[in-house]
């Protein structure tokens, strides 16, 4: 079996159960939900939004939200004992890897798609003001935040305390993918877009994308070695 | 590294017993008077905490991919000294903030990127201690990434504008200031192999510890 079919096999099958069940994509976007109205209380003033505030509230909802779903889809594995199955399989480590990751990320993309016209729509946040920069910006983003996501969730799998310490370790880490998805929206969103600096923090959040990669499919292995 | 020890920890006393006579003799700066002299603390500081998290990455990752349990030990003991030298930097700066700025924080970039290296090394020891059987390997690979996002922080610097002094105020510094400052990352930099050093003797013997009473059990 070569590295990518054997990739894709676990990508399906993570995804055919969820479609099933659909319990992770329901689960997290009722969760962006409630998240979102908690921003409304604390970041809307006279009935609009504070300025800059929409990237926040968007970006910081779907790292909360993809928390959870990362928490649940490795909780699954887990729970039927599928862990060590996963693991014992005559593939490479690194394409089981890519497979969690892949369909941690459509997951995510699924959420995005929701969340992403809930929030031009209830913050009145011009976002779709330049599509394909916004695309990347979000595609970028999501990426890095799911690589370093899935690699972090299947470490804490067989660990105690995981619920606790999976959001103590992903979102230092993750503090980069932020930092570049708020400021690149912000750009974007300010009344006359500054596509430079846009640009500028997507290429920062692609390098972040390429290193982050990489080091994931190299601690991967030996990390998930007993 | 036993004999090194009383070496070295003559070598720091000595080091930081003076360094308070050349901060003194030092010239006052123009503008921001005593305060300023902080500095000869807040940047070594700072200094040996990269230096301590870059030793735990590289350790790490010796650890990691080498499969050497003495590199896990060094990562431990670096990890511990990158938390103590940024609490020591995350003490220093605001006490001068408040009187260069006028606040005790300022969400800048330098300030930030060095609050979540921190953070990353405490989640560290937090999965150490609490993550039970099997966490070493998965710290490791938090140093790792940890170690790895530095330079995107020190992008970030330039990206975002900052009010920090940034890093070319140091070749340019006067040679009476200069020397203190150096004196004082000599000291620090000391420090900081001599806490090393101490820490990884007392893991190994602890290590050796529990060899012992495996082999007493059987």
């Amino acid at each position: 079996m070569t590295f990518l079919s054997a990739a894709m096999l676990v990508a399906r099958k993570d995804l055919v159960i969820e479609t099933r069940s659909r319990e992770v994509i329901y689960t997290s976007l009722l969760f962006a939900l409630s998240c979102m109205l908690v921003f409304a209380f604390g970041l809307v003033k006279d009935g609009r939004v504070i300025a800059d505030a929409a990237g926040a509230i968007l970006w910081i909802t779907i790292a909360f939200s993809g928390t959870l779903a990362l928490g649940r889809v490795f909780d699954r594995e887990r729970q039927n004992e599928t862990l060590r199955a996963l693991l014992l399989a005559p593939v490479s480590r690194a394409a089981v890897y890519v497979g969690k990751f892949a369909g941690v990320l459509v997951l995510l993309l699924l959420v995005e798609a929701i969340v992403v016209p809930l929030v031009v729509l209830m913050f009145d946040a011009p976002l779709f003001r330049h599509p394909g920069l916004m695309l990347a910006l979000m595609a970028a983003g999501s990426t890095g935040y799911a690589a370093v996501g899935t690699l972090f969730a299947a470490m804490l799998a067989r660990t105690r305390g995981r619920g606790a310490l999976l959001p103590v370790l992903l979102y230092p880490i993750t503090v980069q993918v932020i930092i570049g998805g708020v400021r690149g929206t912000a750009a974007l969103l300010a009344p006359d877009a500054d596509l430079a600096i846009a640009r500028a923090w997507l290429m920062m959040l692609v390098c972040f994308d390429a290193v982050f990669i990489t080091l994931s499919l190299w601690t991967f292995e030996p990390a998930m070695t007993e | 590294m036993k004999r090194l020890f009383p070496v070295l920890l003559i070598l720091c006393i000595g080091l930081f017993a003076y360094a308070p006579f050349l901060i003194v003799a030092a010239p006052y700066e123009s503008t921001m008077g005593l305060v300023q002299k902080i500095f000869y603390f807040h940047v070594p500081t700072a200094i040996a905490m990269f230096t301590a998290a870059f030793t735990c990455g590289i350790a790490s990752a010796i650890f990691l991919f080498a499969r050497r349990p003495g590199a896990d030990r060094v990562g431990l003991a670096a990890a511990e000294l990158a938390v103590l030298f940024g609490l020591i930097v995350l003490i220093s700066g605001p006490l001068w903030a408040r009187k260069a700025w006028g606040v005790w924080w300022q969400w800048d970039a330098r300030l930030t990127s060095t609050l979540v290296m921190w953070l990353v090394f405490q989640a560290y020891l937090l999965l150490r201690r609490f993550g039970g059987p099997g966490s070493e390997k998965l710290s490791a690979a938090v140093a790792i990434f940890g170690a790895a996002l530095v330079p995107f922080v020190y992008w970030s610097v330039n990206m975002w504008r900052t009010v920090h002094p940034t890093t070319n105020v140091l070749p340019t510094l006067d040679a009476s200031m200069r020397g203190p400052f150096l004196w004082c990352t000599a000291a620090f930099l000391g420090l900081f192999v001599l806490l090393l050093t101490a820490r990884v003797e007392l893991e190994s013997r602890r290590a050796r510890l529990d060899e012992l009473y495996l082999a007493l059990e059987d």
